[in-house]
């Protein structure tokens, strides 16, 4: 993909005035996905980070016409959306849900499935901050292993974190992306192609999270770059079947060139009760992740 | 319209199917993968404008019950069939109506119907109710008493119908030409918009939404007094009556427990006990003035019901007291609990229960206290 910041929409789709965190690697995302899918999009959005971004009754610093949902069911909203739109015969309009780690990998999976496994014609968009951030930074099946959270304070987590992408890639769907705020252009990029696809497209954004993962709202980009540079996060898209690495995660295939975990691990607060015997694991994980999608990408 | 199948409601959901499948329907029929998601699906399809429509019983509507809320919060005009059956556990696929009863306080109107043809024609009035007040309704029946009997019904002409439903106009509508965030977070307490304008908090939205339940009382009675004047087919408002004007012993109840209560009647009048009935067609909005008229001569109330509020009686029992009190109506009010998890109910068992509270009526003070009916208690 060529990286040109002159091409993305000058437009601004959320006001100054988000009631998010300083630094939230969610906000930079959402800024440029709501870029990259303009005008004619309609949002759903469960409990999260993301309804408090949306500011309280009657103000929001955000103008694309967005419905609350319930924590469990953003892709049931959106199918709904979506089947209301086709049967007012409005069929040009974009239908995103766009929901937590927490809401998608844990209560919200069944209606995800469902809504996926009936090709619904929506975006959906998990932003992973591997956690239950807006209820204080809880344990969520998107921890990774090894980090401390306010349901995992002395022992840290003790599991792997849930391979939800490749849960969704099962469905078969026509798209399905990862990419990070690190990367605006990649993000941008991603979502001006998942717009021009049908059917169910599903978006994964890893999004650093200032207070939740410990460490200084300056980093936000350096933690997100690290991610993909120790291998924590790969930036790939599929397309059809077709997995392709993208960005920086493609050029480190090229070069062959991966930094140890260590260096992304302690830079976060997080991780600081997290063992030898666990970051081995972890390091071990990631490998043996990044030898199959250097495996499986194609071109 | 979006649906789950589930026992007895399942048919319906298939028969819809074949419909839309057929191009009878114009619909999109969204073939969830639970009744969580099917209530979903009716709010986010009715905030962009449609008119939906979904069906589910027992176990499916509480598992509805977080959207029952946000359908009410939300203000939208769904319209639900409620094929009403028994509460797991332990399972039971057969009628009674712990599953409605127990979501009286989702902010729905529930109505109850007694037999198949006013099935078909609640389910119209129930979207003019609905469009007209923004509440959702929920229109109950019971399962295989009535999801599985036959009867002739008369289906209305569709021209009639739609002269009689005019479109479906929401009140906000999500839509890219007007941008804006449905349902965000509130504070407490009430808060200016960026035109200075004083907005509701979340408080006087709770406030409105009772308010509308008291205009609801109006807009029901009216709409059944418009359906019989284009149909020709009246259903009573919020109660119906039957042999009342002389009646000291009047038997109470919803759905079709209230319409064998006709047949006790019958028995009992025949036996020259002056036996009527009032039955309860809407539950929520409470027709608390117009019980009080009914019962205002009566010397005995007996209500029948197929649901208890575990700890205490019969729901319906409780708000009748409650709609009596103080109104000089001081007929004692027996309670029965009947047909649980499809307990046969006879008109002779409701005549029985009729005789032994006109034997109480003989000077002995009651007490307050529910019988269970045709139940072995040990
Ligand atoms: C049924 C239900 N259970 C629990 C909650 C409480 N709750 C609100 S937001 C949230 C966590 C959100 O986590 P995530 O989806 O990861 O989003 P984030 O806060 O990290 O943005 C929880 C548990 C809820 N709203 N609804
Ligand atoms: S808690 Fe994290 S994800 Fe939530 S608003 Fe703050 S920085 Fe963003």
């Amino acid at each position: 993909m060529q990286e040109n910041i002159f091409k993305i929409n000058e437009k601004e789709y959320i006001m100054p005035g988000s009631r998010a965190c300083q630094g939230c690697g969610l906000t930079l995302a959402y800024r440029y996905l709501l870029k990259a899918l303009r005008e004619n999009t309609i949002l759903t959005i469960p409990a999260s980070c993301l309804c408090v971004l949306h500011g309280l009754y009657p103000i929001t610093p955000v103008t694309v016409p967005c419905l609350n949902t319930t924590f469990a069911s953003t892709a049931a909203s959106a199918s709904g959306i979506a089947a209301g739109l086709a049967a007012l015969n409005k069929p040009d309009i974009t239908v995103v849900a766009m929901a937590g780690d927490g809401s998608t990998y844990d209560m919200g999976i069944q209606s995800l499935s469902g809504a996926a496994e009936r090709n619904t014609d929506f975006i959906y968009i998990c932003y992973d901050n591997e956690g239950y951030m807006n209820t204080g930074t809880q344990r969520s099946s998107a921890t990774p292993l090894g980090a401390m959270t306010t349901t995992t304070p002395i022992n840290t987590k003790q599991d792997q974190k849930k391979d939800l992408v490749k849960i969704m890639e099962a469905h078969d769907l026509p798209y399905l992306a990862t990419t990070s705020p690190a990367y605006p252009i990649d993000l941008y990029e991603k979502f001006v192609k998942a717009k021009r696809i049908k059917g169910t497209r599903y978006m994964h954004i890893y999004s650093p999270c200032p207070p939740g993962w410990m460490y200084p709202t300056k980093d936000t980009i350096r933690i997100g770059k690290l991610a993909v540079e120790t291998g924590m996060v790969i930036l790939f898209e599929i397309e059809d079947g077709r997995l392709r690495l993208t960005g920086r995660s493609k050029t480190m295939a090229s070069k062959g060139k991966k930094q140890p975990i260590i260096q992304y691990v302690e830079r976060q607060g997080r991780f600081k009760k997290m063992s030898i015997e666990q970051l081995n694991t972890l390091q071990a994980w990631v490998d043996r992740r990044w030898d199959d999608y250097l495996r499986r990408a194609e071109g | 319209m979006a649906a789950y199948p589930i026992t007895p409601q399942a048919s319906l959901s298939e028969i819809l199917s074949r419909y839309v499948e057929g191009g009878e329907l114009k619909a999109e029929y969204v073939r969830v993968e639970g009744e969580h998601s099917a209530m979903t699906v009716c709010i986010s399809a009715s905030t962009v404008g449609a008119r939906v429509f979904t069906a589910t019983s027992s176990n499916g509507l509480l598992y509805m019950h977080e959207q029952l809320h946000w359908a009410a919060g939300s203000r939208l005009p769904i319209v639900m069939c409620c094929v009403n059956r028994g509460v797991g556990a332990p399972w039971s696929i057969f009628n009674d109506q712990q599953d409605s009863v127990s979501q009286r306080d989702t902010g729905w109107i529930q109505i109850y119907c007694r037999d198949n043809q006013e099935i078909i024609d609640t389910i119209i009035q129930a979207y003019r109710i609905a469009e007209q007040v923004y509440i959702p309704v929920m229109v109950c029946y019971d399962g295989f008493v009535l999801s599985h009997t036959m009867m002739p019904v008369h289906i209305p002409d569709h021209e009639q119908v739609r002269r009689f439903l005019p479109p479906y106009k929401p009140h906000t509508i999500l839509s890219p030409e007007d941008p804006r965030t449905i349902n965000s977070v509130l504070f407490p307490w009430r808060r200016e918009n960026p035109q200075g304008v004083l907005c509701d908090g979340y408080m006087e939205m709770r406030y409105k939404l009772q308010a509308a339940f008291e205009t609801a009382r109006t807009v029901i009675a009216d709409t059944n007094r418009a359906f019989a004047e284009s149909f020709g087919r009246d259903h009573g408002g919020l109660i119906w009556t039957y042999m009342t004007d002389d009646a000291e012993l009047v038997m109470t109840g919803m759905g079709s427990i209230a319409a064998e209560a006709v047949a006790a009647t019958d028995m009992l009048r025949a036996e020259g006990i002056k036996a009527g009935v009032v039955g309860i067609r809407v539950f929520r909005p409470f027709p608390k003035d117009d019980v009080v008229r009914a019962f205002s001569r009566a010397h005995a109330i007996l209500a029948f019901e197929k649901a208890i509020s575990y700890g205490y009686e019969g729901a319906l029992c409780s708000d009748l007291k409650a709609a009596l009190y103080g109104t000089g109506v001081n007929a004692p009010i027996h309670n029965y609990v009947a047909g649980l998890g499809g307990r046969d109910v006879k008109p002779r068992e409701l005549a029985e229960a009729g005789r032994n509270a006109v034997a109480l009526l003989e000077g002995q003070t009651m007490k307050n206290e529910t019988r269970w009916l045709n139940c072995y208690t040990g």
